[in-house]
């Protein structure tokens, strides 16, 4: 079944379109990364999914319910995401506690303590962490609870907004792992915003280029793998990547 | 030949409510005209290392050394109008996020010129053909136009490159560039390394490049330093990292993913095994 379904997606901040015509479709339980330089249109897809970018027009549908444009609660509940910087997305004056407890409140979930303690085991986050502030963890640490925040409403589907960027290369893999892990457990399904070719190699099954708001190319991580992607500009992205890894 | 700069036993301590804590134990090395790239992660005392060499460890941190000698002169000894002298002129550093780095009441020429004027007494004249041919050497097309322009109306690549071009316009024989490329898209990486690496190649200057980032490093430097917990636990020649021996070393190198990864789970550094106590 299709998890995650976008057509036509034009959206637009005021005057100025960012993104063209972009169709995709992702399988429940597939990872797909989204690849392309910093302007290039990715992390918008993303926002416009998670109802952060509203100026939008096409079709986004979901377990496949379309998707309107204000909050949607029930939206919630199928897809969160998770942001690029750890010590940027967390409340600096909530607990890890209240930031994990939040949603709970909103959704009227009962059984607070329960599912938090769940939640936090899930990310190997220990229990002494639960009422720390933002400021006394380390970035691994944020990045767990920033991840376990996204799955308090277990959700189907996770947006990660290149979620090891800001980490270093050894908190990296600790948090790809997880990433892995929880999505074999929980059989979630992935759209990954990266520039990272090799982070793509690592966690995901598909990838689609995005150059100027467009997907110029789709193709499957053997291909990634092998070396096999077909468009110019998809070439050079990897030539980039690979004259660093020596 | 005299070594650009020499270190030996280099120390930065910061005082907390549980006692002093070291971050740069006893770190000695020694440079020449030469690219050395210094990695570790976070917490490593790699930054502290570079700004040390500046004296720019802000109080209550102390940085001490047995020696601390730049081209003959004695860092230690010198005194903070001594040392203006030589920041800038001598020895300079590209920051790491040009958006925090530049000032943002001042355009870029003027920004560039202050660079300069603050060590010589030039005509105006001079000046801005200093800091066009420079803006035209960090490969900015069209300089007149950028030097008019404000810190936040350039993208975060040509910031970046507007500050190497401030940094290098004094003409040092030093250049630190601490994380140069981290707030940057990897493909805008590659060119603003590649513009450091031909300007300090053309120079002859000496480089201290201070990354997290293994493989960037090892692709720009001749020789790297590994630190960990503020100790350089590894010494070695670029090309030579894939051989590197110590188990911190090769943590690092096995956790980053590959472009044709087949491993399924990544292997996680044991901290515990070598953190001291």
């Amino acid at each position: 079944m299709t998890a995650l379904s976008l057509k036509d997606l034009d959206i637009s901040y005021g005057d100025t379109q960012i993104t063209h015509k972009v169709s995709l479709d992702i399988a429940e339980g597939e990872s797909f990364a989204l690849v392309g330089e910093s302007g290039s249109g990715k992390s918008t897809v993303l926002k416009a999914i998670a109802g952060l970018a509203p100026e939008w027009t096409g079709e986004i549908c979901v377990l496949g319910k379309a998707r309107g444009h204000g909050v949607d609660r029930g939206f919630s509940r199928i897809c969160q995401m998770v942001f690029q910087d750890p010590y940027g997305s967390l409340h600096p004056r909530k607990t890890v506690d209240a930031t994990l407890g939040e949603a709970l409140t909103i959704h009227g979930i009962g059984d607070r303590s329960a599912r938090v303690e769940e939640v936090m085991a899930s990310v190997g986050l220990d229990r002494k962490f639960r009422f720390r502030f933002p400021h006394q963890l380390s970035g691994g640490q944020r990045q767990r609870v920033a991840i376990a925040r996204a799955l308090m409403l277990k959700p189907k589907i996770l947006l990660l907004d290149e979620p090891t960027s800001a980490l270093d290369v050894s908190v990296q893999a600790e948090i790809l792992n997880l990433l892995k892990r929880l999505r074999r457990e929980q059989n979630l399904t992935f759209l990954m915003v990266t520039h990272n070719l090799p982070v793509v190699s690592f966690l995901c099954d598909r990838l689609a280029v995005m150059r100027h708001g467009r997907i110029v190319e789709v193709a499957g991580v053997d291909e990634l793998k092998r070396g096999d992607l077909k468009e110019p500009y998809s070439r050079e992205l990897m030539q980039i990547s690979a004259a660093h890894a020596s | 030949m005299r070594p650009l700069l020499e270190i030996e036993n280099l120390r930065v301590t910061f005082p907390t409510a549980r006692g002093d804590i070291d971050v740069v134990r006893g770190v000695s090395f020694t440079l020449g005209r030469e690219r050395l790239g210094i990695v570790g992660e976070s917490g490593s005392g790699k930054s502290m290392t570079g700004r040390s060499i500046l004296k720019l460890v802000r109080a209550p941190g102390r940085a001490t050394a047995d020696k601390l000698a730049f081209d003959g002169i004695d860092l230690s000894t010198r005194s903070e109008k001594q040392m203006r002298a030589i920041r800038g002129a001598r020895i300079s550093m590209v920051m790491q996020d040009p958006k925090f780095s530049l000032n943002p009441v001042m355009t870029i020429g003027e920004q560039i010129a202050e660079a300069l004027l603050t060590h010589k007494r030039l005509p105006r004249r001079e000046v801005n053909d200093r800091v066009h041919a420079m803006l035209e050497s960090v490969r900015i097309t069209d300089p007149e136009r950028v030097a008019r322009l404000y810190p936040h109306e350039v993208s975060g690549g040509m910031g970046q490159r507007v500050m190497i071009a401030m940094m290098l316009i004094p003409e040092p024989d030093l250049l630190i560039a601490d994380e140069p490329t981290s707030a940057l898209d990897v493909s805008v990486q590659a060119q603003v390394l590649d513009i450091i690496d031909e300007l300090v190649r053309r120079k002859g200057m000496g480089l201290i490049f201070i990354s997290h980032d293994l493989n960037l490093v090892s692709s720009y430097c001749d020789r790297i330093l590994v630190m960990n917990t503020g100790e350089v636990v590894e010494e070695c020649r670029a090309g030579e990292l894939m051989n590197a021996t110590h188990p911190y070393t090769r943590g690092l190198i096995a956790s980053i993913p590959r472009l044709d990864e087949t491993r399924d789970e990544l292997p996680v550094l044991d901290r515990s095994a070598w953190a001291k106590a």
